[in-house]
């Protein structure tokens, strides 16, 4: 009967399809590279064969019936309906299986959410749409922004390997080591997951959710933002690279000279003035990875959601004003404060490339130092 | 009153006015229940099909990686009035739909016991709709922060077509509430005498104790809308931790609705089926009180669940597992139904006719998606499905082809008590096939790309997604195509066809086979008698 051969052919297919895992074409969850990860694993086999089982028993009698038990062949209906018997039983043994199940789970779930007794912990901040990693016991943070080129997406260059999955800075972590994550936001809910590790942590604005892992293998490993968080939700991507230990700590002490370097550095090019050349190249760049996401590389922004900055009153005319929303923001709006984000130098470039790209043309040449004055203090 | 009787003139006026009035004005002022049910039907197939445009954009997106059609923000937009058009604009009202005309029949009542409100219930949903539908074309756009609507995304960071999503949910609760209680009144104070309550069918059950879970959630819905739009608009802080809120607030608010939401469309279909294999197996249905105490359980559950939503928001572990046991529980009453349908179908002697046919994907697909919400229930495994396609796979099969194919086979099952006339045998056939295997293209590789790793809410992903995207649009093309050959089917059945006898099918039982097909305007004006 066409129905059974059907349901053969799906069968054979979702089999063969979790037995013919490639590294191109993934079918089933992976096993990760935690112990965590790992248990994980076993827990979804195990209820998704549990699942098979039963599915096969049920629609086992039901197709046997299907066949059988048809007018066609001239049967005579029984009229049987009840059987208390058969009743208690098919309603005890689910919750036996379930029982059973429940133990193991119950187990994994307690050791997930031990978050004690770290030996490093990670602030991560979600925003709209990038991450920040801040290690704790360091004086090393950053922004971690998708990678991907723009013509990519928009289907104008070749997709790389990593596509959507790469970014400028990925977090680094040090292997056998219980390292902690701590996870809030500073907009919307987003979630941050590591399907290895499997870590997913939904990053809610005004509280700190906690997570944990220890990996034991050095390697690159890839995830993405899990929670609706808006319009590029789509392409905020997480890299987390695990060194072992000893390459871990010469990172992070090269880091953190590096940035106690910036730091300096930003200090002397507060009496420096940067030409419009050098202010529009660095002012474009950072207009790029920080500012075109919602005001659109045309400076357009998007009707009613974004507003546009070309012809804009404050783009135009009203300059401490616009020095005041892009290092404060606005509140109550997706604008962010980016006074926390950039440096002095690029918060400049970025508000001399407004005034004077998409022919705003005011001329207006906007250096670190006047930055600073406008700092709050 | 007895003066109007006494002068018989006045009598054949009153009866004259007792048939439909004709054109447009029928339709407006009518509070015939069959009316108001063809009225509901309609307007959710019509939706249907605007919900499944949305859908036909998402998987022409999603087609191949990069952007090609639309832009992430427009995208988001059509996720997100897809699942509400879905929800409240096809499958609620098509059960309501269903409840207008049916319960009447099959409890022997003349109409709904509130056949005014009925109207207003029925006509204040277009208005609802239009409000919807009309905000995508505003500035900004439509609402963008899915069905679910968290906040902040759906408060601070929303567009200003928010108000208008909030006042289109409002009405849509109200149409809903109203809906339930007219189906409550009718089935406590209209039974016809000897119906008692553990002798009405089960479509009656399980619309019964629907219709009460709408009435405990729909007001939830309405608190949690309101407070989006204080939020956004007034100033409050309900889930703004800045002001001493909490976004996850939200989440618990929404959950608590949304979970007995999700029975409340499932459980008619259960009543459906539970009709239908009887009929076609000709043998009575297999345990007919545990069907309605496990409808109960199951309904009763739904409150206790909300929050297996929420495992990634950050819970403590104790509510974890508490939620956890509770949403694997679930699984012991639906398990017992399954049981029954195929205790149903041992040693009948089944046809297999569309209705038939219909029923019978319902069980294995339904079932099906009832296996991966087990899987979902294990928490440390929600961790890796959560908010990825292995979640929208699990409800796509227990709505598509769980509550969408009910309502499929009960419009087939049905539709010749309606018309009068036989539908086109073959042709549903056609209908039901396609539907079968373009719905399982669809919806099954969404299992692996889920567990691959590929989020949900997504315009656009990583390469090694690539294959299984464009296999799922395919599926998602046909079948949205597939659903074309239904409304050719469903419009030949209402110019024309074989006359359909009373019984319409060999082993159907029950009220509603009892009167003529069509069913006269009005059915049961004297109350039949049950033995």
């Amino acid at each position: 009967m066409a129905k059974t051969s059907y349901l053969c052919c799906s069968l054979l297919t979702f089999l063969l399809a979790f037995s013919t895992q490639s590294a191109e074409m993934p079918l089933n969850m992976t096993q990760g590279v935690t112990e965590i990860s790992q248990q994980v694993y076993h827990l979804h086999m195990k209820i998704f064969y549990i699942c098979c089982a039963i599915g096969v028993a049920v629609f086992g009698v039901m197709f046997w019936s299907i066949i059988h038990h048809r007018k066609s062949k001239g049967v005579t209906p029984a009229q049987f309906h009840e059987s208390t018997k058969v009743e208690l039983l098919w309603t005890a043994m689910p919750v036996v299986i379930l029982i059973l199940m429940a133990i193991p789970a119950t187990q994994t779930l307690i050791a997930m959410e031990d978050t004690s007794e770290a030996d490093v912990t990670i602030l991560i901040t979600g925003s709209q749409w990038k991450w920040h990693y801040k290690y704790m016991d360091h004086k090393v943070e950053y922004y971690s922004l998708l990678a991907t080129p723009r013509k990519q997406i928009d289907n104008k260059l070749k997709k790389g390997e990593n596509y959507l999955l790469e970014v400028d800075r990925p977090l680094v972590i040090p292997t056998g080591k219980k390292v902690r994550f701590l996870v809030t936001s500073d907009d919307v809910i987003h979630s941050w997951w590591v399907p290895a590790f499997a870590v997913k942590k939904d990053a809610n604005p005004g509280f700190i959710n906690e997570a944990w892992t220890k990996v034991d293998q050095p390697g690159v490993y890839r995830g993405q933002c899990a929670e609706l968080c808006g319009k590029d939700h789509g392409f905020m991507p997480i890299v987390v690279i695990a060194k072992d230990q000893a390459d871990f700590e010469q990172w992070v002490a090269q880091e953190a000279a590096t940035q106690a370097a910036a730091k300096a550095e930003e200090q002397k090019l507060l009496s420096m003035n940067m030409s419009k050349e050098e202010l529009m190249a660095l002012g474009e760049k950072t207009y790029m990875g920080y500012c075109a996401a919602c005001h659109q590389p045309t400076g357009m922004g998007i009707p009613g959601v974004f507003p546009a900055l070309k012809g804009s009153k404050m783009a135009l005319e009203d300059l401490p004003a616009h020095i005041d929303i892009v290092l404060n923001g606005k509140t109550g709006t997706a604008m962010q404060a980016f006074g926390k984000q950039l440096s002095l130098s690029e918060i400049a470039a970025v508000i001399t490339y407004e005034r004077n790209a998409w022919e705003n043309n005011t001329g207006d040449l906007v250096q670190a130092a006047d930055i600073a004055k406008a700092q709050k203090p | 009153m007895s003066t109007v009787t006494t002068d018989p003139h006045a009598h054949a006026e009153h009866e004259h006015h007792h048939g439909p009035a004709k054109g447009l004005k029928r339709w407006l002022y009518t509070t015939n229940h069959k009316d108001i049910g063809t009225l509901y039907l309609l307007f959710a197939l019509t939706m249907f099909f605007i919900g499944g445009a949305m859908a036909m954009v998402i998987r022409a997106e999603l087609f191949q990686p990069g952007l090609q059609i639309v832009q992430p923000d427009f995208f988001n937009q059509m996720t997100t009035v897809h699942g509400l058009i879905m929800v409240f604009g096809a499958v609620m009202p098509a059960f309501t739909g269903l409840a207008n005309w049916l319960v009447p029949m099959m409890i022997g009542a003349p109409d709904m016991a509130l056949p005014r409100m009925n109207n207003w219930s029925f006509w204040i949903l277009p208005f609802a709709f239009s409000i919807l539908l009309l905000s995508l074309f505003m500035e900004g756009g439509g609402p963008g922060f899915g069905w679910t609507f968290y906040a902040p995304l759906s408060t601070t960071y929303s567009s200003d077509s928010t108000a208008l999503f909030v006042f289109s949910v409002h009405i849509m609760g109200i149409s809903s509430i109203m809906g339930a209680i007219n189906v409550i009144v009718t089935i406590m104070n209209l039974r016809a005498p000897g119906m008692t309550y553990m002798k009405m069918p089960l479509f009656v059950w399980t619309w019964f104790i629907t219709a009460y879970l709408l009435i405990a959630v729909m007001p939830v819905l309405a608190g949690a809308v309101t407070m989006v739009l204080t939020d956004k608009y007034f100033g409050t802080s309900f889930f703004d931790a800045a002001g001493g809120g909490d976004p996850v607030l939200f989440q618990h608010i929404f959950w608590f609705f949304g979970h007995p939401e999700v029975y409340i469309m499932i459980l008619p279909a259960f009543g459906i089926v539970s009709s239908i294999v009887p009929t076609f197996a000709r043998k009575p249905l297999f345990g007919y009180a545990s069907m309605v105490y496990a409808t109960s359980s199951i309904a009763l559950l739904s409150f206790l669940v909300w929050a297996h939503h929420m495992f990634t928001t950050g819970m403590p572990v104790f509510a974890e597992l508490f939620f956890m046991y509770c949403t694997m529980l679930i699984a012991v009453p639906t398990g017992v139904k399954v049981f029954n349908w195929v205790a149903t179908m041992w040693r009948g002697a089944m046809t297999f006719e569309v209705p038939m046919m219909f029923a019978l994907a319902f069980i294995v697909l339904f079932t099906i998606g009832g296996f991966s919400g087990l899987m979902l229930a294990i928490t440390p495994a929600d961790f890796q499905y959560h908010d990825t396609y292995f979640v929208v796979a699990h409800f796509h099969y227990v709505l598509v082809t769980g509550a969408i194919f009910s309502i499929m086979a009960a419009a087939y099952y049905w539709l010749p008590k309606w018309t009068g006339h036989m539908y086109d045998e073959t042709l549903g056939q056609w209908h039901f096939w396609c539907s079968l295997i373009s719905v399982n293209v669809l919806f099954f590789p969404m299992h692996f790309v889920g567990l691959a790793g590929m989020p949900r809410r997504i315009p656009d992903y990583a390469l090694q997604f690539a294959d299984f995207n464009a296999l799922i649009s395919i599926g998602g093309f046909a079948f949205g195509l597939s659903q074309l050959l239904f409304v050719w089917l469903v419009v030949k059945c209402i110019k024309g066809g074989e006359k359909a006898t009373d019984q319409v099918w060999e082993g159907a039982e029950g009220l509603e086979w009892t009167i003529p097909s069509p069913a006269p305007y009005h059915s049961f004006t004297t109350p039949p008698e049950i033995k």
